[in-house]
């Protein structure tokens, strides 16, 4: 693969540089440029899969007019606003080749992008509470191996070794019965993973236009030809679509609806405290899932605010329920201070698998559909995108994520795989 | 915390109920499937004012449409 033409490469030589020089000599990291009248490709969303998806085409497939166009500012929706989890533990044989993708693409992110995207592959594990909870897992668990995912089922003693803090009283609500851990699992810095791409996108050309904002589609006959954004027109051979909760809104302007319901994803941090927890959790049964992160503060998050959304803050009654499950697996952490509460707007299909490829309107590609688990996805969103954006034919991996499933009725139900309580 | 109006108890608490989908209305069932996905799956979900289907499933069990804000969630005259 060729070297991205980084203006200037991060290294530990260039970090000394800068420190004997007062940090006063660190370039802007992308461009701010004006939009052009005229892109070969557009993408809409400037989070991480549409800065991925620019980055895959300029990369990958030669492309050297491409628009990223962004609303706000890049990263500032949900590739800013989630809990930074990575895995790629799930039933289906589709699924598993997807975000393992995904997955050994963040591998190896770090150095392919001259950016520290601070992976940790600190291992997810998943508890269950009950003896059926246990069996069904095992019917995962060697689903998963078939998909060629590292997972390994754990009695409850193996589940404590892997989280020393997690309650051990037989009578809690939820008691721990047992679980699986996927070593290759954990967390990333979140934000490092939108700039890491803006930033080797920019490098190879790529212009990102932030608080430019998508107000409609112009046609040719059928076909989209281009978009008018609050910055003024802008021409595009095609049109990559990475919007997740606001997707449906935007499908509205070109005309078509989607199977997908946007809600609210609330996730919430404590104040930091000393290293207790070195390893990510996740329970079905209680919808919870928690990590420190590198700060120090517990990151958590459970389920969905049950109706639509797009308001960006979760209510209290889940927020309550969210906080007794993490509280009845973990009970020392009721002495801790929550530090802030936010939420996301995430794109449910109703299958809870996402959408990749064309869409009802000729010329517009979709990404979306990643509902609760988008981050864990970027790296493979972008790339798949970006393959079907140049291509104009699906790559193997993302053909069963068509649209076309909610008609032929071969879905892909990843409900117990999402790992959020619907 | 929302507070909605059920038109049999008048304002209860949002614990207290289930958000039951748009509301729509079933084709014949002799349609080709991109009918029937379109009335299965394909939702409006829009941003702003939404015609919406509830029920006070953990009170009187009565179903009612409501209209309210996505993006405010205020419940609409």
């Amino acid at each position: 693969m060729s070297r991205t033409p980084f203006r200037t490469r991060y290294s530990a030589a260039g970090l000394l540089r800068q420190g004997l020089a007062g940090q006063t000599g660190w370039g802007e990291a992308w461009r701010a440029p004006a939009p052009k009248p005229r892109y070969d490709f557009v993408i809409i969303g400037g989070g991480g899969h549409g800065l991925a998806t620019a980055y895959y085409l300029a990369k990958l497939h030669g492309a050297n007019r491409v628009a990223v166009l962004e609303k706000g500012w890049i990263g500032g929706g949900n590739t800013g606003r989630n809990t930074t989890i990575v895995r790629s533990n799930y039933f289906f044989p589709e699924s598993a080749a997807l975000y393992d993708h995904a997955l050994r693409l963040y591998e190896g992110l770090s150095q392919e992008l001259n950016y520290n995207i601070m992976l940790s592959q600190r291992g997810v594990v998943t508890i269950a509470h009950s003896h059926h909870d246990m069996e069904l897992m095992a019917r995962s668990v060697n689903a998963m191996l078939i998909n060629g995912i590292d997972v390994e089922l754990l009695d409850a003693e193996g589940v404590h070794r892997e989280i020393k803090i997690a309650n051990r009283d037989p009578d809690a609500r939820y008691p721990i019965h047992g679980g699986f851990v996927q070593r290759r699992g954990g967390i990333a810095r979140h934000d490092a993973v939108a700039w890491g791409y803006a930033r080797a996108a920019d490098a190879m050309g790529v212009d990102i236009i932030q608080n430019c904002e998508v107000t409609g589609f112009r046609f040719d006959g059928a076909r989209v030809v281009g978009v008018e954004t609050s910055r003024g027109p802008i021409a595009a051979g095609r049109i990559g679509m990475a919007v997740s909760g606001h997707s449906g809104v935007l499908a509205a302007k070109a005309g078509f609806k989607l199977p997908i319901q946007s809600y609210a994803l609330q996730a919430m941090v404590t104040e930091p405290v000393k290293p207790v927890l070195d390893t990510v959790i996740l329970s079905g049964s209680t919808g919870i899932y928690c990590s420190q992160s590198d700060k120090g503060e517990m990151v958590f998050g459970a389920g969905l605010d049950l109706y639509p959304s797009y308001a960006q803050r979760g209510n209290l009654p889940v927020g309550q329920t969210i906080i007794a499950a993490l509280l009845d697996m973990f009970p020392r952490f009721r002495t801790l201070k929550l530090l802030r509460q936010w939420a996301g707007i995430v794109d449910v299909c109703w299958d809870y698998s996402p959408l990749i490829g064309r869409s009802p309107v000729e010329g517009l590609y979709l990404n979306c559909g990643w509902g609760t688990g988008g981050f864990k996805a970027i790296p493979a969103g972008g790339w798949l995108l970006a393959h079907i954006l140049a291509t104009g034919q699906h790559h193997p991996i993302s053909a069963p994520f068509d649209l076309n499933r909610f008609t032929t009725g071969r879905l892909i139900d990843e409900a117990a795989g999402a790992g959020i309580a619907h | 915390m929302l507070a909605l109006p059920c038109p049999h108890c008048g304002t209860r608490d949002e614990a207290e109920f289930q958000f039951g989908g748009e509301p729509a209305i079933r084709p014949p069932s002799a349609v080709t499937d991109t009918v029937w996905a379109d009335y299965v799956y394909m939702r409006s979900n829009e941003k702003g004012p939404h015609r919406e289907l509830w029920c006070h499933a953990g009170g009187c069990g009565q179903w009612f449409v409501l209209t309210r804000d996505t993006a405010t969630h205020a419940v609409l005259p």
